[in-house]
């Protein structure tokens, strides 16, 4: 297998990862403003939630395969449970004020999230192996990939059609593009931005423990994972542009594909590539890729 | 009247000068010790390194007080007097670390301070120490350059630097698998990673010149995803690949290579892979090449203090203690050794363990310390380590690799070869790179 297309399948591979834990991000922003640090700890949450939920299915004997749906549930739960905990008990009381004191509360929460992990999962190393061996590897030429990083792909092409399918083809997509564009106007046709704030929200918490929970496998779920994933999901975002779920899908295939070259071709520069690309868009296109032109307001 | 008054004020100022001084050289009384120790409690280092070796000082502090440890350490305490552990967090980075360095001495009043595991915390906590006048025993981290590039008096360190790890894996896999071409790594980038590679790619070429590097993969340190590296590497169709990966990335990087068998097709190296031999079960392939960082862990040699470092490292945890609790006890053993030398010429040099405990407030000053730890041999459950380095600050040791074998479902290590210190650290005066360039002489 000649190394171009090796470079494609694992650019693909690694671009599908990064779309999952960067959507949530893009999503909370487009709609609510709100640049949410503590996503990175709601995405160890959900790989923490996933060692104990998919854990507690295979000590009990269960049949294996059910562990996928314990990833999945781990995620939901986390998503209905820290959700609305954070937007109704904090967040909703700082609506109104600066975008960048909404980002100094979502690093408290980051902070106080990171901690409380510690307290209930410990400082050691968990991991859930299982899920990810159980569906065996493919090969294509000389290369063995494990089909657990082609059940990554199709999850993250089916949370971008689904999400781009819900905000345009749904009476609801279309609410949240109201608010999206005017929080003030929505309001004022009749829409409960309230109720809209905290489903976004909530999805956008559901989201990042996906990613999360579909990452344990593959990883030593352990301290420290939060914050290495939340600086990949903003260079994600910045690329592509704040807000936008296409620009969150360009920013990953970009950020996945210059990875993948580099590693493969110039292993030196790897750790450097990703920041190089991020700053080259942002000197072209300061707002992103995909940023929406601004009315300007009188 | 006031000529009078000047004496006396000056007077009475040499005399507390001369107090002072003279409490601090000669000797120090104190109802206990309290001991600064500095070890990760949080972020990525605390699971497999920083929680077992404070584990290991709770341990070994409990059993000291009780004069529980086997000769020569069965003095209670030091030297009769008890120890107070003062445990610090390594988290947070180099400048945090020196502020808490500062705290500890300052604020805390610890008389020593044992710690550090990170080789950057290591290189900048070592001047500090030396301007505060503070004895300081760093336990874990590796960088040879703590004393190859400068010269402390009272900053020491208990274990052997980090050259040996990769200098020993050569000697090793050139025994085992002499017809080596190809060899390629993938570690961490940054300090602890790329000079591990350096020093593991510089012996092999002076070692096996006729073998080529095919690949060298550096992933940001905490990266997680290592599918692109992994295809990278099987692509490079290496015959080693070499590794010094730890933590929760190593747990990852042979998550994910297993499955893609990526090691049928080359042979793993791993530097510091004993601590993760039970841990990664399956995902630990039976041939890889394994080390200890020293005679640590199962590299241990038999002897009454490894077995009973087992047995008080159990009394904390539920598995045995891996390298980094042996690191713990060759720095409270080697302060010990030196504090009980430097006492009993206190005390005239006759006498021993009793005499040291009928006068447990009485201790040596930090230069009779010194002077007592500047080339002191001492015993360790690791085997013997001398201070013969730096000036005689710097331990030397022997090391060891093997061979992984899962036997009736549990990794056992096999082949386990031994190489004095002398074949794997480069002599006084010489640095490293410039001992490996130049073939390693002994």
């Amino acid at each position: 297998m000649n190394q171009f297309l090796a470079i494609v399948i694992d650019g693909i591979i690694y671009s599908s990862w990064l779309f999952i834990i960067a959507v949530g991000l893009t999503l909370i922003y487009g709609v609510m403003k709100i640049l949410n640090v503590a996503h990175g700890s709601l995405y160890a949450l959900g790989a923490y939630a996933a060692t104990a939920f998919g854990g507690y299915w295979l000590a009990q004997g269960y049949p294996p395969i059910g562990s996928y749906g314990m990833l999945v549930l781990a995620a939901v739960f986390v998503g209905l449970v820290a959700g609305p905990l954070i937007e109704r008990g904090l967040l909703r009381l700082m609506y109104g004020k600066d975008e960048v004191v909404l980002v100094l509360v979502t690093y408290a929460v980051f902070l106080i999230l990171e901690d409380m992990t510690k307290l209930a999962f410990g400082v050691d190393p968990l991991s859930i192996p299982e899920p990810y061996g159980l569906l065996g590897s493919f090969e294509i030429g000389e290369l063995m990939y494990p089909t657990y990083s082609l059940v990554l792909v199709l999850v993250s092409v089916f949370v971008a059609v689904a999400l781009a399918l819900f905000l345009g083809r749904t009476r609801h997509g279309k609410v949240l593009q109201a608010v999206i564009h005017d929080r003030e106007i929505a309001s004022a046709v009749g829409i409960n931005v309230s109720r809209v704030y905290l489903v976004t929200f909530t999805a956008g918490v559901m989201l990042a423990a996906l990613g999360g929970a579909l990452t344990a496998p593959t990883i030593s779920v352990q301290p420290g994972i939060a914050a290495e994933v939340i600086v990949l999901a903003f260079a994600v975002v910045v690329i592509g542009g704040l807000g936008s779920l296409g620009g969150a899908a360009l920013g990953a295939v970009i950020v996945g594909m210059v990875r993948a070259w580099a590693v493969h071709k110039w292993p030196e520069v790897e750790l450097f590539s990703v920041y190089a690309v991020m700053a080259l868009v942002l000197i072209m296109r300061p707002k992103g890729l995909f940023a929406a032109p601004e009315a300007r307001k009188i | 009247m006031g000529k009078m008054f000047v004496r006396a004020v000056a007077g009475l100022a040499l005399a507390a000068v001369a107090a002072y001084s003279g409490a601090a050289d000669a000797q120090q009384k104190r109802d206990k010790i309290r001991i600064g120790f500095v070890t990760f409690l949080s972020g990525p280092a605390a699971g497999p390194f920083g929680v077992p070796a404070r584990l290991a000082a709770e341990a070994i502090v409990e059993q000291l007080n009780a004069g529980k440890v086997p000769a020569p350490y069965d003095t209670k305490g030091f030297g009769g007097a008890p120890l107070e552990l003062v445990v610090i967090d390594e988290a947070g980075g180099t400048t945090k670390q020196v502020s808490e360095f500062r705290s500890l001495v300052s604020r805390q009043n610890v008389d020593y301070v044992i710690g550090y595991i990170s080789s950057g915390d290591c290189l900048a906590i070592a001047p500090v120490a030396e301007e505060m006048k503070k004895v300081t025993v760093l336990f874990d981290c590796g960088t040879p350059r703590v004393f190859e590039e400068a010269s402390y008096r009272y900053v020491f360190r208990t274990r052997p630097h980090a050259t040996m790890d990769a200098v020993a894996a050569v000697r090793y896999l050139l025994e085992m698998k002499p017809a080596v071409k190809t060899y390629g790594g993938i570690n961490q980038n940054y300090a602890w990673g790329q000079d591990s590679w350096n020093d593991f790619d510089l012996s092999m070429k002076a070692l096996k010149p006729d073998a080529t590097v095919t690949t060298s993969q550096m992933p940001k340190f905490g990266s997680g995803q290592y599918g692109a590296e992994i295809s990278a590497l099987l692509q490079s169709r290496s015959d080693v690949i070499h590794s010094s990966l730890w933590g929760g990335d190593l747990e990852a990087l042979m998550m994910q290579a297993v499955p893609r068998g990526l090691f049928r097709r080359s042979q793993l190296i791993l530097v510091a892979g004993e601590p993760y031999l039970h841990r990664l079960g399956a995902n630990m392939p039976d041939g890889t090449i394994v080390g200890a960082r020293g005679t640590h862990g199962v590299f241990a040699p038999e002897s009454t203090l490894n077995t009973w470092l087992h047995k008080a490292y159990r009394t904390k945890a539920d598995h045995d203690p891996n390298y980094p609790a042996y690191s713990v006890a060759l720095a409270f053993l080697g302060l010990k050794a030196a504090f009980e030398k430097a006492k009993l010429e206190q005390l005239g040099g006759k006498g021993g363990k009793e005499e040291m405990e009928k006068a447990p407030g009485v201790g040596p000053g930090d230069e009779q310390l010194i002077a007592a730890f500047e080339g002191l041999s001492f015993d360790s459950p690791s085997g013997r380590a001398t201070m013969s380095l730096g000036k005689g600050h710097q331990a030397v040791m022997g090391t060891a690799y093997g061979t992984t074998k899962r036997v009736g479902g549990k990794v056992t290590v096999t082949n386990i070869k031994r190489y004095p210190a002398e074949a794997v650290t480069p002599p006084e005066g010489m640095s490293s790179p410039d001992w490996i360039k130049g073939g390693m002489k002994k």
